[in-house]
């Protein structure tokens, strides 16, 4: 490779290092057409003795493990243990399963389970495969999934990394972490931050890197460089102090130089994420997701079960706003209890506000749960539409919200019809949040999920930036507030942009709030309508954010 | 046999750290227990994590011990102390 390539994912615990590439073992499977064991009962009693030391193992980690991580490998060494698991892989050997096929298996039925409960239980899933793959493992005598020994600092990567991994990982030996998969809420982020391990997810082809190749991991920006030179990673490690500086500089509300207020508010998408954020310099919430509640359920959750999420949801909010957005659904994220059917162009079909068009109960149960779980925690809960495209459709989800008792009804802006319509769309409702992923999607006709496309759908995009200033147009006309809820709000030079294009409020990932409110608090509110119309000049998007990067304040420059 | 009925105290209800404790402190009395909502068809063994899991109790919901056996109404005494705290505060 002539020139180092850099890989991007999410940055999910903060920092910069650089290192040789240590590949994580896969787990190793069944082999295929393992033979059905002689003796069931001796299997049996071979598989049980094989979950007994994986429990064991476990046991020994957690005894030297600080105290997260030791009360995760308890955990884990529980589920080893668990007689239940034991029972099932008995059945299965009884049924002519050989040791490691039933042990898969029996992991496989819970598995199944835990995923159909949803939420925290499907996430316990990761823990209970790998105990079935070390158990798989020591039957076939080899060694268990997971790090090899090295004994230099490295850079470990992976597909993901199950807890007993990333709990027992050798702080001075590893430097940072790289995952293909995982999340945000995932064990590898939570260990990795907590323990200050640089770690970045979803780098795709990570797991292709060969081993030994040395990469720098920026923890920050979220990416990964390959074969990087010294230059480089000098420069990462100078950039990462003179951003911690420049954070730590600004507090509080968002605002320009010459005070011109911007809420600065954070997405989150269920209990976990409310909990982390709460605590946080944040005005609150500008995009709750509720799909969390609904996706995983076989039948419509009650409106005692929806307010109890709820409320767990709102009261680290007490006080702020909580902007929650109903429902989201549709054929590429159907409901088991509200399936409309698959579709030819789920991104055009009934989803959003469609789905609960046409399924009105669904709607007003959530309705009616927000309303309750605002009452109980006295956080400012305003409810917005996602898939809004007409000034009737506003009005139709404006007159339910407020038949359920709440106060404020808002629409997502995503549709251009409804950014082209917004004065009269707006005019129906209290507030627009633009939510500029899918309003890029349909905007530039490019599916947000092909990748190949990601040029197309850059928030960089001129026609995008048109969009969005005439949405705020026709919502200035109105007096009513407009926000944005999606990625765009994030980037400090586009948060620059927005505000001057007239966006009062922008919401994004919590780690992106201080570096948002650092740009806010360089520029003045004319220079940023000044950044606008710069962005709004250029004929590309890549133009667009060079000639922003060119026009904004040196020291934010510099660190972006 | 004894039987005792105790709302479940911990906050994110029977699950993760405070199933844990439970399912530890369970199995340490050697007993057979079973756990379950009254009145429901769904008692699990109470040593067994997956289970007790599965059963998804959330705070504030009442379950039944039942166990059988010498000692059993000690033991089902210390386990429902145990599921009468909020076992996540720490």
């Amino acid at each position: 490779m002539a020139e180092a390539e850099t890989r991007h994912g999410i940055g999910v615990s903060p920092g910069a290092a650089s290192g040789p590439v240590v590949q994580v073992r896969p787990p190793v499977r069944p082999p295929a057409g393992e033979p059905a064991p002689a003796d069931p009962e001796a299997a049996l009693t071979e598989v049980k003795a094989a979950f007994e030391a994986v429990a064991q193992d476990l046991e020994a980690r957690a005894a030297t493990a600080d105290d997260t991580a030791q009360q995760i490998l308890t955990a884990t060494a529980l589920i080893a243990r668990d007689k239940g698991l034991a029972k099932a892989a008995g059945r299965l050997l009884a049924a002519g399963s050989g040791p490691t096929s039933a042990v898969d298996g029996a992991v496989e039925e819970y598995a199944a389970q835990f995923t159909a409960l949803g939420g925290y239980f499907a996430e316990r899933v990761t823990d209970l495969r790998d105990v079935g793959n070390r158990t798989i493992a020591h039957l076939l005598g080899v060694p268990p999934p997971g790090i090899p020994e090295f004994h230099e600092p490295s850079v470990v990567v992976a597909e993901d990394l199950a807890p007993a991994e990333t709990a027992t990982l050798d702080r001075a030996l590893v430097v940072g972490i790289v995952t293909e998969s995982g999340g945000r809420t995932s064990h590898t982020a939570i260990l990795a931050a907590q323990m200050g391990i640089p770690a970045v997810v979803q780098v795709h082809g990570a797991t292709e890197i060969p081993v030994g190749t040395p990469v720098a991991v920026d923890g920050d920006a979220g990416s990964v460089t390959i074969d990087p030179t010294e230059a480089f990673v000098a420069e990462l490690v100078t950039k990462r102090e003179r951003r911690e500086r420049a954070l730590a500089s600004t507090s509080g509300p968002g605002t320009t130089r010459d005070g011109h207020a911007v809420a600065l508010l954070a997405n989150i998408g269920g209990v976990e994420d409310a909990v982390a954020a709460g605590p946080q310099d944040v005005e609150g919430v500008g995009l709750f997701r509720t799909e969390f509640v609904f996706l995983s359920a076989d039948t419509a959750p009650t409106v005692a079960e929806q307010t109890e999420i709820y409320r767990q949801v709102f009261e680290p909010f007490a006080g702020r706003r909580v902007v929650v957005r109903t429902l989201d659904a549709g054929a590429d994220k159907p409901l088991a209890f509200a399936d409309l059917g698959p579709e030819e162009n789920p991104a055009l079909g009934r989803r959003g506000l469609r789905l609960s068009a046409e399924r009105p109960e669904l709607l007003d149960a959530q309705l009616e749960a927000l309303a309750r779980a605002a009452k109980e925690t006295g956080a400012d809960v305003r409810v917005m539409a996602p898939m809004v495209a007409t000034a009737e459709e506003a009005a139709w989800f404006a007159r339910r919200v407020r038949e359920n008792g709440l106060p404020k009804a808002g629409v997502m802006i995503e549709v251009p019809g409804a950014a082209l319509r917004s004065e009269h769309v707006l005019a129906e409702v209290d507030f627009g949040s633009l939510g500029t992923n899918d309003l890029a999607q349909y905007t530039m006709a490019a599916d947000r999920l092909q990748g190949e496309l990601s040029d197309l759908l850059d928030p960089w995009q001129p026609a995008v930036l048109d969009l969005i200033a005439a949405a705020c147009a026709g919502a200035a006309t109105t007096g009513r507030p407009m926000g944005v809820c999606g990625e765009s709000g994030g980037d400090p030079l586009l948060a620059l942009v927005l505000t001057g294009l007239g966006v009062s409020s922008l919401s994004m990932a919590p780690s992106k709030v201080a570096m948002v409110r650092f740009a806010l608090s360089l520029h003045t509110f004319p220079q940023c309508q000044r950044l606008a119309a710069i962005a709004r000049s250029a004929r590309t998007a890549a133009d667009a954010l060079a000639a922003v990067h060119a026009a904004v304040a040196p020291d934010l420059a510099s660190l972006v | 046999m004894a039987t005792r009925t105790v709302t479940i105290a911990s906050a994110v209800g029977l699950h993760a750290r405070p199933a844990s404790l439970f399912v530890q402190a369970a199995t340490a009395t050697g007993l057979d227990i079973e756990i379950g909502r009254p009145g429901q068809d769904d008692a699990v063994d109470a040593t067994s994590i997956l289970g007790v899991m599965a059963l998804g109790a959330r705070h504030g919901e009442e379950v039944e011990l039942t166990a059988d056996g010498e000692g059993a109404d000690e033991a089902l005494d210390s386990l429902v102390e145990l599921l009468s705290q909020d076992l996540d505060a720490s």
